[in-house]
């Protein structure tokens, strides 16, 4: 319909946001669904404009001073017919123009900017990949690809944005994920729709969109110091993780150096590709995801890791591109406080190099 | 509307029969120990609408809360107890028995010719355990309510709310039974006890649709039953099904909620457009157009309505593929509705149509239903359900199917068999405006919710944004009026119990074999039993009749 | 009768697809969690019930021929059956107890990640289990005691309506022409030894050899 005239559609946007009856169109995808929307209220205006015209025209034609004898009709095959296929038909045509903007909706392009945000009883959490956290608050760029991973500390909550047209549920134990670009600057809300408990109704927040330059002097100013990664970096090597991933001929654990995204063959022969809810599973549930060729002997992080952790240390993985880098947290590892104690395997050599703790932001 | 297809009996001679079911016994035991299938029907119609009002007064709050932006009329808390135990009253305790249990007992069996239900101690046994679940839901919400919403998702409702899930879950199981039984006792009915000659397609399109909505009680209900056992398992155990860090998955529990909860709408509506179809077709003097679409289209609802449940879950991380199939699934389910509105438009063509209150009430249902289902195609299409989920425009869209459809096609049984079970006519101008106040009030009060949905409004908030308020306002306001609808009928029908004029035994002039008997009915039923030698709607066998029929009554 | 007894067939099913999915899933953990019961006491509860369902179908057959103490008697023999199975049940029951497999604040993983401290586990020939997946036998646990406490709900319930057969039919009501009770509750009575047919392969059979 945007495509039939771009100035009248706008106009109606625009009158029916302005008297509050309809959200604004802030993202590349509402006004494609807006356009299925107003076909399914054309149609349905239509449909129930002859429904009432039938009915108040028979009663006013038919009624009983006027048509006192009513002549028995058993029905009619081709009516019958007509008003099965049609509305079939119409349905049908929306079913899928619906499934296409859906598969749209849901389906992130490759190069689309990650922000980690977790739900929890009452408030949101979002993380993006330079380290700025955020609370009740998204700061998105225009023009580019935005994708949300989003995870639920506790109960089912709803990631809702209705100027974006977006909504994903947002649940415990498995990510689901989201996409939009945003096209228009401004400040919209940003609801919980899934009820989860007493406060539900104030877990809501804003949703800021920004020209990409103010988008960049933002990120500037919020940056916590360390990007995600880095926290995942020092969480990996807090945990020990290195003890057994790391790049040593001998080691018990596969390395993890650029395995994020790759196809993985598991001990039970099933072939997997290493995506984040993989990496995720595997933190808390190594057993049923070993990699062919390992002892099943990690333990699990269930109850020790937070679901910020595990995105921290997915972060960290996923930016972990050579072998190199898993030597650097090796030395990290070593050189941190809190591995003191953990005595490093034997025969692995301590590297003399200073440790880089500083990694690039990729924002 | 000054001609009227009412016909009674002249009032200065007429009298109440001296027997009928109400007469035949008395006092209270026979009352609550009785078997007879119309004393069961008045016991639930009684029962239901004492619920209705609870229910109703809910609403109310919840519409009070909503007038302003800020939750500043109870704590955040006591909202979502007010809005679950609308919900949980209003579903399980009023809609899902409403026409099976009060018109359904009623009706069915004199419908196809029987003296009673088949199985009689069931039914009683039925609306004890209606009972039992209503009254064990109430003194949950006495002592402390429930806060999870209806819906009872997990892991909020097994975890981490310590409220009174599992009694009203255990109110909703017992109230199962009674949905199950009544279902049961249904169907054995219309298989063995029709009376000679009437075949299936001769008989009423009110019993095609209870038989419809039976197959759906006793399929869909036990899964419920199980589903409600689980979560109260997990809470008490802590078995771990739908417990992440157990290993179990939240989302098998919206699996087996909605498998139960999507026929249960539509164990909902089908009885109520069981009686659009007998009050079209006895205020238009015909027969229902294509009888045989209708009747093949409620038992198509009733299969359907098995496999769409997860497009109540489209954004909850199913994969793209199932929400595919459910969208699609979706659509087809949609088109036996749009096929009995319209074959009810056209009973009307060349009909000879008068607007008793019955009559009102189902052209309301009409157009309310029509807006209702097309707002479910919004969200049966996966595109839009995303931007439309979870908010008012959900609220909006049940409200106008459940209360728009269902609740209107009620209040038009019972305006249309209240004579027959009564005796007596209630006063029709005064429900002639009662109809027109209730259409006025819903309209006001459901429709803004629509723009709320659309403009992002999520359900179940007590506070919401300030630039919401009007139309927040708009639907209190309706909401009022339409309270005032509501309460007008039970005022006159109770009025009208002493005061009524006598009705006699056929005052619509309708087709039915409950119309060819005395009004109230014999306990039996039928003095001799019944042979149906016509078919379904016959105007002009009727027209025969009268000319045999004697005037006065006993 | 069948109607209803297709609302049962509902509702475990409901039960039987949250069985089946979970152990699609936790393969190893269900392993491990059935290898823990007895089949020898599982076994024997099979045979209980289908001879069980033998002495009701004879009492049906019996009520038919009109012939009352030996109606009275497979009414009897079937009670008593069901008492048995009931015992050994609750056997079953108290062993678990005891070794900390009931679901919930008191569940022991140790048979399962130390199997070389539970006989059974070793006798079984059961590997270590890495902690989370032996976790998940809990699951398995509560999924068996969902399913068999299910079954000996509705076993109860139907020696409830046994018992008042049993007072009824020495007084004759059965043997008279009127054996519709009978046979209906017959009906009830195979379709929970049916439940137990499928209940027992699922449960107590996982991959043993």
């Amino acid at each position: 319909m945007s495509q039939i005239s771009p100035v009248l559609w706008q106009f109606l946007v625009k009158w029916l946001t302005n008297f509050a009856l309809f959200p604004p169109e802030a993202s590349k995808i509402a006004p494609q669904m807006d356009a299925l929307y107003f076909f399914i209220v054309l149609v349905s205006l239509i449909g129930l404009t002859i429904v009432v015209l039938l009915v108040a025209s028979f009663s006013i034609l038919y009624n009983k001073e006027r048509h006192p004898n009513a002549v028995q009709i058993e029905g009619s095959t081709l009516l019958e017919a007509t008003w099965t296929i049609i509305p079939l038909g119409l349905f049908l045509v929306m079913f899928v123009w619906g499934a296409l903007i859906y598969f749209r909706v849901f389906t992130p392009p490759a190069n689309a900017m990650n922000i980690y945000v977790v739900g929890k009883q009452w408030m949101w959490k979002a993380e993006h990949e330079g380290g700025q956290h955020e609370i009740n608050s998204l700061h998105v760029p225009t023009g580019r690809a935005v994708q949300l991973t989003l995870i639920s500390q506790d109960v089912f909550h709803s990631f809702s944005v209705p100027a974006f047209r977006v909504k994903r549920e947002v649940i415990p134990g498995r990510y689901t994920t989201v996409w939009f670009e945003a096209t228009v600057p401004g400040t919209y809300h940003l609801f919980c729709s899934q009820y989860c408990g007493t406060s539900h109704s104030q877990m809501i927040g804003d949703v800021v969109v920004m020209s990409p330059e103010d988008f960049k002097k933002w990120l500037a100013s919020s940056t916590s110091g360390a990007s995600l990664a880095q926290d995942g970096e020092r969480l990996f090597a807090s945990l020990s993780c290195a003890a057994c991933h790391n790049t040593r001929q001998d080691a018990r654990g596969p390395s993890l150096a650029g395995v994020y995204g790759s196809k993985l063959t598991l001990a039970t022969g099933q072939a997997v590709t290493a995506d984040d809810a993989y990496l995720r599973e595997a933190i808390l549930n190594p057993s049923q995801h070993i990699t062919q060729g390992y002892a099943p002997i990690m333990p699990t992080y269930q109850g020790q890791v937070s679901e910020e952790g595990v995105i921290a240390l997915v972060e960290y993985i996923k930016h972990l591109d050579s072998d190199y880098r898993v030597q650097q947290t090796t030395t990290t590892t070593d050189l941190l406080p809190e591995s003191e104690g953990h005595a490093a395997p034997a025969g692995q050599q301590t590297v003399t190099q200073p440790p880089t703790t500083k990694g690039k932001v990729n924002p | 509307m000054s001609s009227t297809i009412v016909s009674l009996p002249d009032q200065s001679t007429a009298r109440i029969p001296k027997d009928n079911y109400l007469t035949r016994e008395n006092g209270i035991l026979s009352w609550l120990l009785t078997r007879d299938h119309k004393r069961i029907g008045i016991l639930y119609l009684i029962s239901m609408t004492f619920f209705f009002f609870i229910g109703g007064a809910l609403a109310g709050l919840i519409r009070l809360e909503l007038l302003t932006p800020q939750s500043d009329l109870m704590a955040a808390d006591t909202y979502n107890k007010v809005f679950t135990m609308h919900g949980v009253i209003m579903i399980f305790f009023f809609l899902v028995p409403s026409v099976p249990g009060a018109l359904g007992n009623f009706f069915l069996p004199m419908m196809i010719g029987a003296k009673d239900l088949a199985l009689p101690k069931m039914n009683l046994a039925s609306w004890y355990l209606y009972m039992a679940g209503g009254l064990l839901a109430l003194w949950a919400m006495i002592t402390g309510g429930v806060d999870t919403g209806w819906t009872f998702t997990t892991p909020l409702s097994t975890h981490y709310v310590n409220t009174n899930v599992i009694t009203t879950g255990l109110a909703i199981f017992i109230a199962g039974f009674s949905s199950i039984f009544t279902g049961l006792n249904f169907i054995v009915t219309i298989h063995k006890m029709r009376a000679p000659g009437m075949t299936w397609f001769r008989m009423p399109l009110f019993v095609w649709a209870n038989y419809a909505a039976s197959i759906l009680m006793v399929l869909g209900t036990p899964v419920l039953a199980i589903a409600i056992v689980l979560v109260a398992l997990e809470r008490t155990f802590g078995i771990g099904v739908f417990d992440p860090t157990k290993g179990g998955d939240p989302l098998l529990f919206q699996h087996l909620f909605w498998f139960y909860s999507h026929p249960a709408v539509y164990i909902m509506i089908l009885p109520g457009m069981g009686v659009i179809s007998e009050v079209i077709s006895t205020f238009s003097r015909k027969r229902v157009f294509g009888y045989t679409a209708v009747a093949f289209s409620s038992v198509a609802i009733a299969v359907f309505g098995f496999f769409v449940w997860a497009h109540h879950m489209f954004i909850m991380g199913i994969s793209n593929y199932a929400v595919l199939v459910f969208s699609l699934l979706t659509m087809l389910v949609a088109v036996p509705s749009a096929i009995k509105i319209f074959n009810w438009a056209f009973t009307l063509y060349k009909g000879s149509i008068t607007f008793e209150t019955p009559m009102l009430y189902a052209f309301g249902f009409m157009g309310l239903f029509t807006i209702g289902g097309m707002t479910g195609v919004f969200l049966g299409v996966s595109g839009t359900d995303i931007h439309l989920t979870e908010t008012y425009f959900i609220v909006a869209h049940f409200h106008f199917v459940m209360v728009g459809g269902m609740l209107m096609a009620f209040l038009a049984g019972i305006h249309f068999w209240w004579p027959k079970m009564t005796g007596r006519m209630y006063p029709e101008k005064i429900s002639q405006l009662a109809a027109v106040v209730t259409f006025i009030g819903f309209n006001l009060t459901f429709f803004p919710q629509f723009i709320l949905g659309t403009l992002g409004m999520p359900r179940r908030y007590a506070s919401y944004p300030p630039e919401f308020q009007i139309l927040n306002v708009f639907s209190t306001a309706g909401a009022t009026i339409l309270g005032v609808g509501y309460l007008l009928p039970v005022l006159y029908l109770v009025w009208s119990l002493k005061y009524g004029k006598i009705a006699g035994n056929n005052p619509w002039q309708a087709t039915g074999l409950e119309w060819q008997t005395q009004s109230p009915p014999l306990t039996e039923n039928f003095a001799t039993p019944p042979i149906m030698d016509h078919e379904a709607y016959d105007y002009e066998w009727l027209e025969n009749q009268k000319e045999k029929e004697v005037a006065s009554v006993r | 009768m069948w109607l209803f007894l297709l609302t049962e067939v509902m509702f475990f099913g409901g039960l039987f697809t949250v069985y089946m999915i979970y152990r699609n899933w936790y393969y190893p953990a269900f392993v491990a969690g059935s290898h823990q019961l007895s089949i020898p006491m599982g076994g024997l509860n099979s045979v209980l019930l289908i001879t069980s369902s033998f002495t009701m179908a004879l009492a049906v057959w019996f009520a038919e021929a009109r012939k009352k103490s030996a109606l009275v008697l497979c009414l009897i023999l079937t009670f008593v059956l069901g008492v048995v199975f009931l015992g050994i049940k609750g056997l079953e029951y108290k062993e678990k107890f005891e070794k900390h497999h009931f679901p919930g604040t008191h569940y022991s993983l140790q048979s399962f990640i130390n199997p070389a401290s539970d006989p059974v586990a070793v006798a079984a020939g059961d590997k270590a289990l890495p902690q989370d997946t032996a976790q998940r036998t809990e699951l398995f646990f509560s999924l068996y005691f969902a399913m068999t406490g299910m079954h000996a709900m509705h076993m109860i319930v139907g020696m409830g309506i046994l018992a008042f057969m049993i007072f009824r039919a020495r007084a004759g009501a059965y043997t008279a022409g009127h054996t519709q009770f009978v046979e209906y509750f017959g009906y009830y009575w195979h379709f929970v030894d049916i439940v137990w047919i499928f209940l027992f392969p699922l449960l107590y059979l996982i991959n043993r050899h």
